[in-house]
């Protein structure tokens, strides 16, 4: 019990719930199964994405280039099947596949060049969104198939009034992300091999461990779950831009690192990250139902980050000189 | 050349490894450029062109660079240009101002409030990174996010145009052939320049960003070289601020958010380590007129502008790549 | 069973130019507690990556493990042939569990297969009984003590069923206290059939522990002996070729004005009531173990802790040292015990490092470099101190160990100090550089200046100080002169440490 309030997701955990209780008791509108439904499915790319941020914090590495590769793999999904027909799996498939490739260029280039992955995947997203820009010259794509359009509800459930409440694909995807990405970190062999490179990259080398691999293993599913979210996004938005996606990198490292994970490598949680989104989803929703000028939203984030950070940095501080002290008789 | 004069150059390479790698680079791009468009790139009116755009992205990049320089990084700068950017238009649109100064005094008076706004926002993040101690990515994630809000607030997402013609001047206005801005831009690379390499503070920037615990250990205070360097960072953001809203005659939350990533490439480019300690002004200099000359010699052969972006990402992984195989040469 | 576990004949190693091991022959008798000892760049640790396959010999090398000839070891062979190594940093994973870290090698294969927690626990916690020692097993490692952390990479090797376990200077982050216990731990392993190769250069632990000793020297095997054969005297010897004279005392001289005095110095958890003195040309050592205060007491003196009450003078004066950068104008130098660590700015120029202290005495009135005055004082100390550059200008990067020992010494000599703090100036050091250590302070002694020699070695103190405080638990609790008693009084009463002002 007292490990737990030394968690980070504890903390977060009690901010969101004394956000929820305010905005349950100030409107009608919150704490309905509509609203939140609507609000997580809005959210679900970001949330997609991030877990694929979490795995590449928690290694020890950082990838900014990861809305880019998922624009790219929207462009090529959509006008591979405006183009050529297909299925909703062969979109995926076509959008997962390109998000690996370009997942995996950057990992090789981590691997080899050693320079923060900070200033790597810069140079890959500025290579990415320049080939993206030439080729497609910045056109709005809207004329999706009509099969692609249709509501993909996976579970539908009903409240005692017979009211039918569907669960979106992409929110249906993005909890099964969680999932998985959550079982391959906490139980697979692979999982804890990131968590021991991101603790000790030394150390994992002399265990044995092959880094090679592991660095590609992570870009290529963080280039994943890029290409994942981004096929989620189109659905949800049936529209494809090259500005939808681009430009909300530093957002969601912000919701991850809001979750607890940290940038020097080692530590953060599914649990954590879940949190962070559903953190920046609610004060949106917030800033909406509140009435209050959406312009607040970014006010309000920024704050909460800036708070957080200067919380857990000082926090930390404290502890190092606790740990200095000495039993003077 | 004599074996003797050949050891000589090798100390200058190993002293200054970046010129080594950024002239060429330079000379060559400007060769190349020239032969393959006669009579259009190796002229006086393109290189008064890249003479107006540079001094933009260049102040940026020194906000950045001498960040960078002391082990961290400042992805505030373009957000603190934008908000002291509109602090200044909004004073020079207002009203009761308009009516009761003269055009020098108001545009004076509002590029005083801006600039004393970006000093303050640079002070803000120095206090957060270094007496706090929150790593200077987060904490100038934060600020960012924080800035780009209160610039959406003020200004409603619309635009602030029509500046003043005093104003308008600054960025348009040439003295003897040479664009004003980039004479404030070349100023400001020699006081910077200067800062870094004749002064206590500048110097103390370099030791901070090699080893923080023996700057600590040789009685450098290093949370004042932090608080200074964030807060003159702050200040050079301001200073681009007033050159890019008079190019643009306007002002806007959300104004030059590319140019974020690529001052961090340029700087790299320019020879600064992200994790600190090394990086010299006139490198910085070469890497910004090799960036800004692809660009334009691009865009005069008529190749899109993204593709110059693409070839920037390009050429920082060959840098990198080329650099790494020294690295294990040696 | 062969009686030789692992046998290496004819190996060679050169990097570039560089012979870094010459026809060394090599061999570990099964059981046995074997020594290896060489000061720095003398091949020892190339040798030790050799064993575990990091490195490779050069061709026309010979390795016998267990009687069963390898033409080259990888990393993973090394392991599988039971031979594990535990480095100075002991590659632990703080973000993992103590049970995590202890059973991490058989994460080596499969990726997709599950963690069997179960498993891992119980296999865990039969290592770390094996050899006595209890640690929640679920506790992160980021939250042991050095010596918790030792035991579990102990206990790690243990649980990979290890037949050889090699250690790489394990002693030098630890306290007496602990080395103590390690060492006995060491012996307990042998018991259970280890073979343990263990690297040190601290001879009294050498001396107490193993069966055998190997001695290397610029890459040649000077010889293997019997520990019973050899001595502390001939030990350096063979790793320097040259003698040393334990026992080389500063004749009593006469010391001048009194420089520093404290009065009273109280932190709150820290030290308290601390009073002394120090006289030019004197040289007053502090004995206590880690966590006697020593170092916290030490920082007050250089302004970077700063005391609760009491009072400093300076030759007279009393000073407020808020900031060590008072301190330094104040004439007080520190050297921290991490020297090149927290002491070297390895990317730039020996001569930013030798200015680094004096920075605002090298400006004009604007405040403005005076690059004349900043050529002349990196010239004198370049020279003085003898640091063998070709150029001033270039990284300290480039520079070898001893020389950038040179320029942390000339760094804050260029501050002119009366009084010079030495917290710990020879952990980590061989035995030709302790010495080198030892003459400079006699030397800068001998030119009026006033050293603080810290140390938790009483030799060192012993044979160098001329009056030695001994510190513990935060006071000083006993003030004796090395002349008036022996060295082994002076352990004795660190160790036993009764009261007795």
């Amino acid at each position: 019990m007292s490990s737990l309030f030394k968690r980070n997701e504890f903390y977060l955990g009690l901010i969101i719930l004394c956000l929820v209780i305010f905005l349950s008791i100030t409107t009608n509108s919150f704490l309905t199964i509509e609203n939140l439904l609507e609000l997580f499915t809005s959210y679900s790319f970001l949330g997609i994405m991030a877990a694929g941020m979490l795995v590449v914090l928690i290694s020890g590495g950082l990838d900014l280039s990861f809305t880019a590769t998922a624009t790219i793999s929207q462009y090529i999904m959509a006008t591979t099947i405006i183009k050529y027909g297909g299925n909703l799996f062969i979109a995926f498939l076509i959008g997962a596949g390109i998000g690996i490739a370009l997942g995996l260029l950057n990992g090789l280039l981590v691997h080899y060049i050693k320079v923060h992955p900070m200033i790597i995947t810069i140079a890959t997203l500025n290579l990415f969104k320049g080939l993206l820009m030439f080729f497609s010259k910045g056109k709005w794509i809207y004329n999706f198939p009509l099969w692609f359009s249709e509501p993909y509800d996976i579970m539908v459930f009903k409240n005692s009034e017979g009211y039918i409440y569907p669960i979106s694909l992409p929110l249906f995807i993005f909890i099964v992300v969680l999932i998985v990405t959550g079982f391959l970190l906490k139980y697979t062999i692979l999982g804890r091999k990131i968590y021991a490179m991101g603790g000790n990259k030394e150390a994992a080398r002399r265990m044995g461990f092959n880094l090679f691999a592991l660095t590609l293993f992570v870009y290529g599913y963080m280039g994943f779950l890029a290409g994942i979210g981004s096929v989620a996004h189109a659905l949800m938005v049936q529209t494809v831009a090259p500005n939808a996606i681009i430009g909300k990198e530093l957002d969601v490292i912000a919701a991850v690192v809001l979750g607890g994970a940290s940038l020097l490598g080692g530590s953060g949680t599914v649990i954590g990250t879940f949190l962070g989104i559903a953190m920046v989803a609610i004060i949106s929703n917030a800033v909406i139902l509140l009435g209050i000028p959406s312009y607040w939203y970014m006010i309000f984030l920024g704050a909460i980050i800036i708070t957080s950070v200067s919380i857990t940095a000082y926090n930390y501080k404290l502890n190092m000189r606790k740990e200095a002290e000495i039993d003077v008789a | 050349m004599s074996l003797k004069s050949f050891g000589k150059v090798e100390v200058l390479y190993r002293k200054n490894p970046n010129s080594f790698v950024l002239i060429p680079i330079f000379l060559i791009t400007l060769a190349l450029f020239s032969v393959s468009l006669p009579g259009k790139f190796f002229t006086v009116s393109n290189f008064s062109s890249i003479a107006f755009q540079l001094p933009e992205l260049g102040i940026l990049t020194i906000a950045m660079a001498i960040t960078m320089l002391s082990g961290g990084i400042n992805l505030s700068i373009i957000a603190t240009a934008n908000l002291a950017g509109i602090i200044m238009a909004t004073i020079m649109k207002s009203q009761s101002l308009v009516a009761n100064l003269s055009g020098v005094n108001l545009v004076t008076l509002a590029i005083v409030v801006g600039l004393s706004t970006s000093v303050i926002i640079g002070f803000i993040n120095g206090i957060i990174i270094s007496y706090i101690g929150v790593s200077p990515i987060l904490a100038t994630l934060g600020t960012m996010t924080l800035l780009n809000g209160i610039s959406i607030l003020t200004t409603k997402g619309y635009v602030i145009s029509g500046l003043p013609d005093e104003m308008i001047a600054v960025g348009n206005n040439s003295i003897l052939g040479i664009p004003i801005p980039f004479i404030i831009f070349i100023i400001i690379a020699i006081v910077i320049n200067f800062w870094l390499r004749k002064t206590t503070s500048g110097l103390s920037n370099y030791l901070v960003g090699s080893n923080e615990n023996a700057a600590n250990y040789s009685g450098i205070n290093t949370r004042k070289v932090l608080l200074k360097t964030y807060t003159i960072s702050g200040l050079l953001s301001g200073i681009a601020a007033i050159i890019m809203i008079s190019r643009f005659n306007s002002a806007r939350a959300g104004y030059a958010e590319s140019y974020l990533l690529v001052t961090v490439l340029a700087s790299v480019f320019g020879g600064f380590d992200p994790n600190g300690g090394s990086g010299r002004i006139p490198n910085l200099i070469f890497s910004l007129f090799i960036l800004q000359m692809v660009a334009s010699g691009l865009n005069l052969l008529g190749i899109s502008s993204h593709l110059a972006g693409a070839l920037w990402g390009t050429i920082l992984i060959v840098v990198m790549l080329l650099q790494n195989k020294r690295k294990n040469e040696s | 069973m062969h009686e030789k576990i692992l046998e290496m004949k004819n190996v060679n190693k050169k990097y570039g130019g560089v012979n870094a091991l010459k026809n060394v022959d090599f061999s570990l008798k099964r059981g046995e507690i074997h020594c290896l000892v060489g000061e720095n760049g003398s091949g020892k640790s190339t040798l030790i990556k050799i064993i575990s396959g990091v490195v490779k010999p050069d061709p026309g090398a010979e390795i016998i493990i267990n009687g069963e000839k390898v033409k080259h070891l990888n990393p993973r062979e090394s392991v599988e042939k039971g031979i594990q190594v535990i480095y100075q940093d002991l590659s632990l994973f703080p973000n993992l569990t103590v049970a995590e870290n202890v059973a991490i090698s058989d994460y080596y294969r499969g990726n997709i297969k599950m963690v069997n927690q179960k498993e891992m626990y119980k296999k865990a916690i039969k290592a770390m009984k094996k050899i006595d020692i209890s640690i929640n097993p679920k506790k992160l490692v980021r939250e042991l003590s050095v010596a918790q952390k030792q035991l579990v990479a102990i206990s790690r090797v243990i649980a990979t069923d290890a037949e050889i376990l090699i250690m790489d200077e394990p002693t030098a982050s630890l306290s007496k206290h602990e080395i103590n216990e390690l060492l006995n731990l060491i012996k307990s392993l042998q018991k259970q059939g280890l073979t343990v190769l263990f690297v040190s250069h601290k001879l009294d632990e050498i001396m107490s522990i193993s069966q055998r000793v190997t001695i290397l020297r610029d890459g040649n095997k000077i010889g293997t002996f019997d520990a019973s054969e050899l001595d502390d005297q001939k030990i350096a010897y063979y790793m320097t070729g040259k003698t040393f004279d334990q026992n080389e005392k500063r004749g009593t001289e006469k010391f001048g004005k009194k420089l520093l005095e404290i009065k009273d110095l109280c932190k709150k958890r820290n030290y308290m009531n601390i009073n002394l003195e120090l006289r030019e040309g004197e040289i007053l050592g502090i004995i206590g173990l880690i966590g006697s205060g020593r170092t916290e007491l030490a920082l007050s003196i250089f302004g970077m802790n700063s005391p609760d009450s009491g009072e400093i003078y300076v030759l007279g004066e009393r000073v407020n040292l808020n900031s060590n950068y008072q301190a330094i104008r104040s004439g007080i130098a520190y050297v921290p015990e991490d020297r090149l660590n927290d002491g070297l700015f390895l990317a730039q120029p020996i001569s930013t490092n030798i200015i680094a202290s004096i920075m605002d005495r090298l400006v004009n009135k604007a405040k403005i470099f005076q690059e004349d005055k900043i050529k002349k004082v990196v010239n004198k100390w370049v020279h003085d101190i003898g640091i063998k550059t070709d150029d001033p200008e270039n990284p300290v990067r480039t520079l070898s160990g001893g020389n950038q020992q040179k320029t942390v010494i000339a760094k804050w000599l260029a501050t002119t100090p009366k009084v010079l703090i030495l917290d710990n100036p020879t952990v980590g050091v061989d035995i030709a550089a302790k010495h080198g250590i030892y003459n400079i302070i006699k030397e800068l002694a001998s030119e009026k200046l006033g050293i603080i020699l810290i140390s938790d070695e009483v030799p060192e103190v012993y044979h160098n100080a001329d009056r030695i405080l001994i510190m513990k638990k935060g006071r000083i609790i006993n003030e004796v002169f090395p002349d008036e008693i022996t060295e082994a009084e002076l352990q004795e009463m660190v160790i036993g440490g009764e009261i007795n002002v």
